[in-house]
This record gives C-alpha cells, sequence and structure tokens, in this order.
C-alpha cells in the first residue's frame, strides 16, 4: 500500500528518543514509564526519589496537553472487559518484566542490552499475535 | 532543583512525541500490530526514530563517568534473560494488543477518552501491583 511518508510519526518517535537521552545524559535515568510510575505508587521513596517522577510524570502529561489540537478519531463503545483485561496484563506483565515500549522498546534497545531486545521482540510478536486472533477470529 | 527541572522538561518532550507520534491513538497502535490483517506501518517510524536517536546518542553519554548532574548512572541491574522476563513481555504485549494502550498513552487518554482511561488505568495500577507482589 503506498501512502504518504510518515513524517509526524518520525517526528514524534525523534522527539520521545530525545527525551529519553536528556534524562539520561543529565539526571542518569531511565524514560520508563512503567517503572516511574510503580516506583512512585507502590515503593516508598526518599523526597528527591519522588521529585524526579512526579515531574517527569507531570511533563508527560502536560506535554501531551499541549499537542491536543492535534485530532484523533475517538474509539467509543470499545468492550470493557477488553479494557479491563488490557490494563490488568499490562500492569502485571510490565511489573514482572520490568519495562515497557519506553523503558525497554526506546531505552534499552538503545543500550543494546540483552534483556531489553528479548523483551522488546517478545512485547511485538505477542501483541501481534493478539491483534490477529482479535480481528480475524473474534472482532 | 536541576534535577527536577530536567524531569520535567523530558517528559514534556516525551509527552509531545506521543501525541504527535499518534502513540496515543489506540486505534492506530492496533492497526500497526496487525500485521497480517490491514497494516498500517506508520507507527513503525515512532520506534524507529526514537531508537536511532537512543542508539546514537547513548554511546556519547556512557562515555562519560557520570552524568551532568548526578552522581551515577542508574541503569537495571539485571542482566540475565529468564523465563520471568520473557513472560512478563508476553503479557504486556497481550494487554498492548487487547485495547491498544502501553502505560504512557494509557496514562495521556486521561485527558483523551476519559471513558476509557477510567476503566484501562485502575486495572493497570492493580495490574502493577499483583505483578509487584510476585516481583519481590
Amino acid at each position: 500500500m503506498l501512502e504518504v511518508f510518515p513524517s509526524q510519526a518520525l517526528f514524534g518517535g525523534i522527539l520521545i528518543g530525545i527525551s529519553a537521552a536528556l534524562l539520561l545524559a543529565f539526571n542518569g535515568r531511565i524514560a520508563g514509564i512503567s517503572g516511574i510510575l510503580y516506583n512512585l505508587l507502590f515503593n516508598p521513596l526518599s523526597g528527591a526519589e519522588r521529585g524526579w517522577r512526579i515531574a517527569f510524570l507531570m511533563g508527560l502529561v502536560a506535554g501531551g496537553y499541549f499537542m491536543l489540537p492535534i485530532e484523533f478519531e475517538l474509539r467509543q463503545g470499545y468492550s470493557q472487559w477488553l479494557l479491563i483485561a488490557s490494563g490488568l496484563a499490562v500492569g502485571i506483565g510490565t511489573r514482572i518484566g520490568n519495562g515497557c515500549t519506553s523503558g525497554h522498546g526506546v531505552c534499552g534497545v538503545g543500550l543494546m542490552a540483552g534483556r531489553s531486545v528479548v523483551a522488546t521482540v517478545t512485547f511485538m510478536a505477542s501483541g501481534i499475535i493478539t491483534v490477529t486472533i482479535l480481528r480475524q477470529f473474534i472482532g | 532543583m536541576q534535577r527536577i527541572i530536567i524531569a520535567l522538561i523530558s517528559g514534556l518532550i516525551f509527552g509531545a512525541g506521543l501525541v504527535i507520534s499518534e502513540m496515543v491513538n489506540p486505534t492506530k497502535v492496533q492497526d500497526f500490530l496487525d500485521l497480517f490483517g490491514n497494516w498500517d506501518s506508520s507507527l513503525a517510524f515512532v520506534m524507529g526514530g526514537a531508537v536511532a536517536v537512543t542508539l546514537v546518542t547513548s554511546r556519547f553519554i556512557l562515555k562519560r563517568k557520570t552524568p551532568i548532574f548526578a552522581e551515577r548512572f542508574y541503569m537495571a541491574v539485571k542482566t540475565s534473560i529468564d523465563g520471568r522476563l520473557v513472560l512478563g513481555a508476553s503479557l504486556f504485549g497481550l494487554g498492548w494488543g487487547l485495547s491498544g494502550y502501553c502505560p504512557g498513552p494509557g496514562i495521556l487518554n486521561a485527558m483523551i477518552n476519559p471513558a476509557e482511561a477510567v476503566v484501562f488505568l485502575p486495572a493497570l495500577i492493580i495490574g502493577g501491583w499483583i505483578g509487584q507482589r510476585y516481583s519481590a
């Protein structure tokens, strides 16, 4: 299928890479969203350890908010059960696998960490299998 | 204070990137994962663009002994590829495909599609809590 070159996707991806590079270069931290979120929610942290995580998440939300003039077709009427199952699986999976698309996929692969490469190939494959089954055999 | 400001800026850029790239649109994410169906390849450029930047910059960053504003690099301690990692990543991929949300876009959808976020986010947090219990 011939498409217009996805420059918006590429530009957004480059921004995500720059964000991760900044956090590593200045603070020595991995921009992994699941890890940042769970450490904040479930682990007792000192003030400084809490502070940067809260700042990152606040920035994440604000950065998205500033771009929201970009419009999307809003999905409506999606199965609540699928959303619940999805949230649980993403939550358990990213916690026991120590990372998500950002921590493993963007940061870890960039660092050529073996664990992250394996995790990224695995969750991509699992996601492709899931959507294939969901769309071709169920919905 | 410097570190807080860097984290805030990094978050801002990350959030902007997620919206600009349309990673926050779960239907588009599912279209990207629909490799054997009606595949939308554009999100490959998000991952590609991001990884291209981190691959190049990480080389230079790690040549320094310490980060610019911190005493050390906080890298993952684990290096072993074990069953937990593969099981966790498989579960994550399953969840990602079921809705099209990974954690970052899930959080941002509190603003974009609150009707879905109000269901997805509590499930994500409960899932993370369950995972945490089996991680210790």
